[in-house]
């Protein structure tokens, strides 16, 4: 086509122009059909569809966290309540960077650089739009500091929350046990629905045992929220109508104890190791439950630190171990009125023999030697005063008379060997020991059988027989009721904190110790004898008594001293010495408590534990309590 | 013009007054009335989408007085000048293109802007016009349909300027000054099996050109093809924007009272994306009597280019036509979900200076084109 010069046709080339312009409307007009097809689309056929997303964007149902119920002892004495408290929280989907914004915060202050990896766990084990405290309780300078720094912190807020407190700190904290962030853990057994804006769960003791008591029913609320999820008032011209559930507060404990009694016992074991229980005989009321060194409950409300619980966890002391209910020990001598009854019920026993001790005995065809433990040699004692002098040779005597399985089964019902029953969480059971068990704990054939030997020692509480100090007081209360069995309870009553209305827990009965009115009276007698005269307690509990305490010394070897020596105290180490034990009721006649009292390396009972179980009967019986 | 049976003399009178008067100003009444009641529209939604800003409206409002000044302006421009100035003003466009890009090269950033002092201003926009002006003047004179040289001519017009504002980057300009210049090629008669022949050229091009495309560029397409899959990120545009329309229903939530605009879930609200805004507010009627106001106006410019006589005013002024259908169509196909998001602002709507000038400019040169011709016929 070189050659071919083209005209320029003005007509044709019109023609052409019009032909395409109608080619180009008819073309516009389809794109617009398309076009409305697709809005039709959207707005008619799937308009139910995209009404619910848009509903779903706009409206947040945020959680209204019920207030915890508080926990009262028997004279209405707050031991644990809600406080407003400020709390750094955090919501993931809001925050672009997780890891640097918390490393930020704690670049400026705001939570302990040890505390980072234990943020993230805890902020990616929720969903992705709650907001997750990570910090449970700022002060006004940590405050301060988050207000200057907030633009740096989209998705992290301030919020006041109601946070747990304990007014009395250490006291009781083994009997209430603390609140704490809900963990990875946690969260697997709760129902999360129940659980959403709750950020505090109990997780020992009271606060534990009776979660779903005290956490109530958390509200909600609907919100409407703009895209960056900041609630807002009003949608343009419109306020919508938006629905609100209450909250329902949690249900107020009433515990058995008494805060004077509790402190009493507290300040008696001061910076001792040990623990102290004591029991109302009539239902198995806890009065006093003590376990020290105790620690502050309100650290971990607050969101203790990592350093914080490293510390305590490596204190030699164990102050987060609770002994009352999880330390094992040997009973000591504080089991002879046992032993004593039992002689007595399986008719091992006459009461008007009495038996020489020469302060030592010898099994038939054994040269091997058991000791008097202390005071050498009592003479002829009858069964009160073996009980009274702690008479070691009359009940290794008694003992391998009564045989390891006749004593086990009369030990059972007094609840050694088993849980106690008790209303709060973590006790341990101890040890009953029989030929049975025996068998059955040990491998090596030779192990497995029982020696007489064993069960000479098992008469005055040593060798395999293992208690926990609140058995020893469970122990102590059926002594002091002639038999009858109550389970130990801490909580008394539940109040519900709107009408006041309170709801009384009946005391559960348990199985009953049998043995004759006369058998009971012997026994008592001797634990009576104990603290008058030439009573093993005498010279300590036993002073200026203004009512009839009836108990028992005891005291449990650490470790065993070999035949020949003398156990001397001073030589070993303060951490070797013997755990002191007393166990008391009173009034004798009409016993209205039962003590159980530890101490740990404490030496002999009679110094160690019984002055502190005669401050606890004081509190209770003398200076206003259970009256 | 014809304004159908009217029966009152006074309105008679009136009507033939205005009508006068607007002929007078180079002005065409029907399309003038089409653009108003769009901008009417728009400010109207604009009080809702910008949050009830008085201050959004009423600058909106300003902007649009401007263009109805610049375009007033332009209508009385003699066609043959606008035509001997198309060179030039082509020329200065390109060179001012390179100026941005430099500037923007050495910022390190994108840069679309020129800061004059008084005002920034923004290049690409000129080309819009520029482009297709300056294809229509090359080919005005010369044979149709266009000769393969002159054919390749055209593309290296539509080319130069296409590229160096894709490089800025801005590719929704550039592929709006590329479909103006295109839009001449096609109106002034290619043949169609040429057209057939670059459409499968253009998509090996597009093939290609995809690994020269930017990473959020190359998101943007992706993420059209599946929003979901990135809700938050990239999906997030398209996901809001057909919930708001969507949830609108057939007659809208009420002016003020969508959730998904008044709360912010939708992003850029009185932008680009304020024609969700419509449907979710004013629902399916409320989107539909927009379309139609577009389509009066598209289709009474189409009508003007058909009557003009020249074949630079005829290929120019349809090319204008139809480019603001473009616009109107790669914006609610995007807010819709039809088309990927390309950032292209619904025409004389949209919260946004220098296109509403740029719109107001093209139908200024059309109605210049339109009222400028001889009358030949009758």
């Amino acid at each position: 086509m070189a050659a071919r010069v083209r005209i320029k046709d003005h007509w044709k080339e019109q023609r052409l122009f019009e032909r395409r312009a109608l080619i180009a409307g008819a073309l516009i007009g389809v794109l617009a059909l398309v076009l409305f097809a697709r809005l039709v689309t959207l707005q008619v056929v799937r308009h139910d569809y995209y009404t619910d997303l848009s509903q779903g964007n706009r409206v947040r149902i945020e959680p209204l966290p019920a207030p915890r119920g508080l926990i009262l002892d028997r004279n209405g004495t707050v031991l644990a309540e809600n406080r407003p408290a400020y709390q750094l929280e955090l919501v993931r989907e809001e925050v672009s960077d997780l890891d640097a914004t918390l490393q930020r915060l704690s670049d400026i202050g705001l939570i302990p650089a040890d505390d980072i990896d234990d943020a993230r766990k805890l902020v990616r084990s929720h969903r992705s739009f709650d907001s997750v405290p990570i910090r449970l309780r700022l002060d006004d300078e940590q405050i301060a500091t988050f207000a200057v720094h907030r633009y740096e912190f989209p998705g992290v807020d301030i919020r006041t929350r109601l946070a747990r407190s304990y007014p009395y700190g250490e006291i009781a904290v083994h009997a209430l046990g603390y609140v704490a962030a809900i963990s990875e853990q946690d969260l697997a057994r709760i129902d999360r629905a129940a659980y959403s804006g709750t950020t505090l769960i109990g997780k020992l003791g009271v606060e534990a045992a009776y979660e779903a008591e005290l956490h109530g029913h958390n509200g909600s609320r609907e919100i409407l929220v703009n895209a960056q999820g900041r609630s807002v008032q009003r949608q343009g011209a419109f306020v919508p109508n938006l629905n609100t559930v209450d909250p329902v507060a949690g249900e107020d404990l009433i515990l058995a104890m008494d805060l004077e009694v509790q402190k009493v016992a507290e300040t008696e074991l001061g910076a001792r190791r040990g623990a102290v229980i004591a029991i109302d005989p009539a239902n198995g009321d806890v009065i006093a439950l003590v376990s020290r060194p105790g620690y502050d409950p309100n650290a971990f409300g607050r969101g203790i630190s990592r350093v914080e619980y490293q510390a305590l966890l490596d204190n030699i002391d164990r102050p987060l171990f609770n002994r009352a209910l999880r330390g094992t020990y040997p009973s000591g001598s504080t089991i002879k009125p046992a032993i004593a009854l039992a002689g007595l019920a399986y008719g091992e026993v006459n009461p008007s023999q009495t038996r020489f001790c020469a302060g030592v005995f010898r099994l038939p065809g054994s040269s091997r030697m058991f000791r008097e433990g202390r005071s050498g040699r009592h003479g002829a004692v009858g069964i009160v005063d073996s009980i009274a002098r702690s008479c070691d040779v009359y009940f290794y005597d008694l003992a391998s008379r009564l045989g390891v399985d006749r004593i086990a089964a009369f030990l059972a019902p007094f609840g050694f060997g088993s849980l106690t029953g008790i209303d709060i969480g973590g006790e341990k059971p101890g040890l009953l020991p029989s030929r049975e068990w025996k068998r059955k704990a040990f491998s090596n054939p030779a192990d497995q059988v029982w020696f007489p030997g064993e069960t000479v020692n098992f008469g005055i509480g040593q060798g395999y027989f293992l208690v926990t100090p609140l058995q020893l007081a469970h122990y102590t209360s059926i002594l002091a009721n002639q038999g009858t069995s109550w389970k130990p309870r801490l909580v008394n009553a539940v109040r519900d904190p709107v009408s006041g209305a309170v709801r009384h827990l009946a005391p559960q009965k348990d199985a009953e110790v049998s043995a004759t009115p006369e058998q009971w009276h012997l026994v008592m007698e001797g634990m009576l004898g104990a603290l008058r005269g030439r009573g093993t307690a005498a010279a300590t509990a036993g002073r200026n008594m203004t009512y009839a305490i009836a108990g028992k010394t005891g005291t449990a070897q650490v470790f065993s001293v070999g035949q020949t020596e003398k156990y001397d105290e001073k030589t070993v180490a303060e951490r070797l010495r013997d755990h002191s034990w007393f166990i008391a009721f009173a009034p004798a006649e009409a016993p209205r408590i039962a003590v159980a009292v530890i101490v740990e390396n404490g030496g002999f009972g009679s110094t160690g534990a019984a002055p502190i179980a005669r401050k606890v009967m004081d509190a209770w019986l003398v200076n206003g309590g259970g009256a | 013009m014809t304004y159908g049976s009217i029966d009152s003399s006074y309105t008679r009178r009136t009507l033939t007054r205005s009508a006068r008067a607007l002929a007078s100003l180079k002005l065409d009444g029907p399309l003038l009335v089409g653009l108003a009641l769009i901008a009417l529209y728009g400010l109207i939604v604009m009080y809702s989408a910008s949050g009830q800003n008085v201050g959004a409206v009423l600058k909106s409002a300003t902007r649009l007085g401007i263009g109805i000044v610049v375009m007033l302006i332009l209508a009385q421009v003699k066609p043959g000048f606008l035509r001997r100035a198309t060179p030039i003003i082509y020329v200065v466009g390109i060179v001012l293109l390179v100026v941005v890009d430099v500037v923007g090269y050495v910022g390190k950033g994108a840069q679309r802007w020129l800061d004059l002092g008084l005002f920034r201003f923004q290049p690409s926009e000129i080309m819009k016009i520029a482009v297709p002006m300056m294809c229509a003047w090359y080919l005005h004179e010369r044979p149709l349909p266009p000769s393969t040289p002159n054919l390749l001519v055209t593309v290296l017009i539509i080319f130069l300027p296409a590229a160096l504002t894709i490089a800025q980057p801005d590719l929704g300009t550039g592929v709006l000054i590329t479909i103006a210049g295109v839009l001449v090629i096609l109106m002034a008669g290619l043949q169609i099996r040429i057209i057939l022949a670059l459409a499968g050229i253009t998509a090996i091009g597009a093939w290609f050109g995809w690994s020269f495309l930017h990473d959020y560029q190359q998101k943007r397409v992706l993420m059209f093809l599946d929003p979901q899959s990135d809700p938050l990120g990239a999906g997030y545009h398209i996901i809001q924007s057909q919930i708001a329309i969507g949830s609108g229903g057939i007659f809208g939530k009420g002016w003020m009272n969508g959730s998904q605009g008044q709360l912010e879930f939708l992003p850029e609200r009185s932008t680009d994306f304020i024609f969700a805004v419509i449907g979710e507010e004013f629902g399916l009627v409320g989107l539909a009597l927009l379309i139609f106001l577009y389509l009066f106006v598209v289709g009474r410019a189409i009508f003007l280019a058909m009557q003009t006589q020249e074949t630079f005013a005829r290929l120019l002024s349809g090319s204008i036509a139809i480019t603001f259908f473009v616009y109107v169509f790669i914006n609610t196909g995007m807010v819709s979900g039809l088309l990927p998001v390309v950032g292209v602002p619904l025409p004389l709507v949209s919260y946004g200076g220098t296109s509403m000038v740029t719109l107001m400019a093209g139908f200024g040169i059309l109605m210049s084109l339109y009222s400028h011709r001889k009358l030949i016929r009758s």
